[in-house]
């Protein structure tokens, strides 16, 4: 039975590194990111001094954690912002649930956020009977094809130009729209028609944030379409789903950290928008949101703190890491098979979710340190990522996995950081593409499957239990 | 949900405190943590964001177009309706505008310009092109910090295709910090000062990379951003 799972893995994974859309997809991204960060770096001389700055920064914040967020509640409170704390993430999804209740919510715009994948929002927003709509490019590109979210910054990264024409063609007939659009502009131009009426029409918007701020109760938002803004700008309700460890005190120190997002994120000085928001619309203001609530997530990552892996809540979000990681590069965000990936997927996962569940992921790593070189937070990613190893060794959560690498090693010797990656990251690959819906539209790593059918997601959580039930989906269906 | 009551809120705190190895603050160090958010001292300013009010000037134009915005500079700001019917005639756009309602924009001579058609007030979707004023031009990266109020409506800088901002030269600053500081003493009040409800920093159009990683122009938000640099302060 390994064995033959084994021999499988290598015939999906040869098909992965076959699946020329996905490849195309990861060159342009390797091609693209890497030069942009550079030159940004380069044209600001203190960019290194302020990423020391910015871990100092962020250290300071994670040992006084607690009373920066208490700061920070109050300050949102008193500008008329409600705060709500959520140990958990179903404590989350009760909290906004209950929001977009009181609301009367139908439908919800969404800004890109991170941590409302985390907590797979809109499945469970869907099985409420509230139709969660991205308005994100990018966001919005996989929530079409019912796929997660492959990088933290570019979700639809994985998609290349005339996947997305497919895409659009086949969902917007519905709007009148019936010409495959191939040029870019068009199509992100077709994206913007179509959901310029959603912002209108939605009860609630819901945006993440890049940064609380204690001093002034404020929320930030970092992006570059407008979309965000659209999004909390025209509903009655604003939520802003987010986790514990965003908050900075003061102005200041966010802006000592922005000097570093979008630099090390897309290679732009500074992203096109950059939004604080501060409680709910004032005395004579003409628009924005009468209500503003803040959801506060801990999920794990007070756990973290005073621990080996208290270094990783200094992360930003910025996908520097991922852009930079040659496991990255080669096998793309769907195979680590969970919301956070890459390098700091790799070591946040485990943390959020546990070991037993995550182990394989720590180990997608060919320990060349770049991803730890251009982290604007300087975390010591390959460190943490050796921890955990450790940790899944010690606790004997890795000895099944181990057996698997002696059949794949023959093949990947080309490649040994394939065996790395690919092994141990199959293994979440179902449960995760599935984002808390039944099917799939595609699976990247075994095109050939889903060509013809969707693909039904199994619960199951280990190598073993997934594929037979992957085995049995792909028989006729029923 | 708020207060100190919720059992939640109390939860998270109290983990929080125990991975840290520690109880509750004490008075002293909470004391000290309120300090430095008093002071707000800036961490490190790149020297980008320095150097004299025309140099500052001189980064923000270029920043500001090195993002696809376009600056023009005017002499006096009654220029105004004259500037903008001209880039709307330019870009063959309709002659129509919709003000941000503030005093300082309403109040100028656009009856100069009898072909422009003048609304004021919030964004609708129709609105092809709004002037807005800006609270601040930030050298340092060509960014625009915009405050919402009854004389700004956010909507004004998302919704049309097209944003105009009017800038006076003495409104530029060189760091991101100094357009905070500039806020803080405008929005004083008894607490110390508050914020809008929105500030939105804004470095030219909208745009998006989500299209095989190409910068396309005109995401979401405005396809242009056009700013109106008014020499109130002659260098
Ligand atoms: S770990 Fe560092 S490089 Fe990776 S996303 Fe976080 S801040 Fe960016």
């Amino acid at each position: 039975m390994e064995f033959m799972q084994a021999r499988k893995f290598k015939d999906n994974a040869r098909e992965a590194m076959a699946d020329r859309n996905l490849q195309s997809a990861l060159a342009q991204l390797k091609g693209g990111f890497i030069p942009r960060r550079q030159e940004a770096a380069d044209r600001l001389p203190e960019f290194d001094a302020l990423r020391d700055r910015a871990r100092e920064l962020k250290d300071h914040v994670l040992a006084n954690l607690d009373v920066y967020l208490e700061t920070f509640e109050e300050n949102c409170r008193a500008a008329g912002g409600q705060v709500h704390w959520c140990a958990t993430a179903e404590d989350a999804r009760a909290a906004i649930l209950g929001i977009c209740r009181e609301a009367g919510a139908r439908t919800v715009t969404k800004g890109k956020s991170m941590v409302a994948e985390e907590i797979h929002l809109n499945g469970f927003l869907e099985r409420h009977g509230i139709t969660p709509v991205e308005t994100d490019l990018g966001e919005y590109i996989i929530q079409l094809a019912e796929e997660p979210p492959s990088h933290i910054i570019g979700p639809a990264v994985h998609k290349t130009k005339d996947q997305v024409s497919d895409l659009f063609l086949a969902h917007h007939r519905q709007y009148g729209k019936t010409v495959r659009q191939t040029e870019p502009g068009a199509i992100i131009n077709e994206a913007r028609e179509v959901l310029r009426q959603k912002y209108f029409d939605a009860d609630v918007g819901i945006t993440g944030a890049n940064f609380l701020v204690a001093e002034t109760g404020s929320t930030i938002i970092v992006t570059n379409e407008g979309n965000g803004d659209l999004t909390q700008t025209l509903p009655r309700t604003h939520i802003v789903v987010t986790s514990i460890e965003k908050v900075v005190p003061t102005l200041e120190d966010a802006s000592t950290i922005l000097r570093v997002l979008a630099r090390s994120a897309t290679g732009q000085d500074f992203s096109a928008y950059t939004t604080l928001s501060t409680g709910g619309r004032r005395d004579g203001d003409l628009d924005g949101p009468e209500n503003f609530h803040v959801v506060l997530l801990d999920n794990g990552r007070s756990a973290m703190l005073g621990t080996e892996f208290q270094d990783m809540l200094r992360c930003i979000r910025c996908g520097a890491c991922m852009n930079h990681c040659p496991v990255y590069h080669s096998v793309g965000g769907h195979s680590y098979g969970a919301v956070y990936v890459g390098p700091m997927g790799a070591v946040l996962t485990p943390s959020l979710e546990g070991i037993d569940d995550a182990r394989h992921l720590p180990s997608a790593s060919t320990f060349c340190g770049r991803c730890e070189s251009v982290c604007p937070m300087r975390i010591p990613l390959p460190k943490m990522m050796r921890h955990w190893r450790e940790r899944a060794y010690d606790s004997g959560a890795s000895a099944a996995m181990e057996r698997w690498g002696v059949d794949i090693w023959a093949w990947t010797a080309r490649r040994p950081w394939l065996y790395e990656a690919g092994a141990r990251l199959a293994v979440r690959l179902l449960k995760r593409l599935g984002r808390g819906r039944g099917r799939l539209r595609r699976l990247p790593l075994a095109g050939g499957w889903t060509r013809g059918r969707d693909f039904p997601v199994p619960e199951g959580r280990t190598f073993q239990e997934q594929w037979r039930a992957r085995r049995r989906a792909a028989r006729p269906a029923p | 949900m708020t207060g100190t009551a919720d059992p939640k809120r109390a939860a998270v705190l109290a983990s929080i405190r125990q991975s840290l190895g520690r109880g509750e603050p004490s008075r002293d160090a909470r004391r000290e943590l309120d300090d430095r958010i008093r002071r707000h001292k800036p961490n490190l300013i790149p020297k980008r964001g320095r150097g004299s009010h025309a140099e500052q000037v001189e980064r923000f134009v270029a920043m500001a177009e090195s993002v696809a915005a376009s600056v023009e500079r005017l002499t006096r700001d009654t220029d105004v309706p004259a500037a903008l019917a001209a880039y709307l005639r330019r870009h063959n756009l309709p002659m129509a505008v919709m003000l941000a309602p503030t005093d300082w924009l309403c109040d100028l001579p656009w009856d100069t310009q009898p072909m422009l058609t003048v609304n004021s007030g919030r964004a609708g979707d129709d609105d092809v092109v709004s002037l807005t004023p800006a609270f601040a031009g930030i050298a340092e990266t060509g960014t625009l910090m915009m405050t919402s109020g009854a004389a700004h409506p956010t909507t004004l800088n998302f919704l049309p295709d097209h944003h105009v901002v009017a800038v006076r030269r003495s409104q530029i600053v060189g760091a991101y910090e100094d357009a905070w500081d500039r806020l803080r003493k405008e929005r004083k009040n008894g607490r110390g000062f508050d914020l809008p409800r929105t500030v939105n920093m804004i470095t030219g159009p909208s745009r998006t990379g989500d299209i095989e990683l190409t910068i396309h122009l005109g995401a979401h938000g405005p396809r242009s951003l056009h700013i109106l640099l008014i020499d109130d302060d002659p260098a």
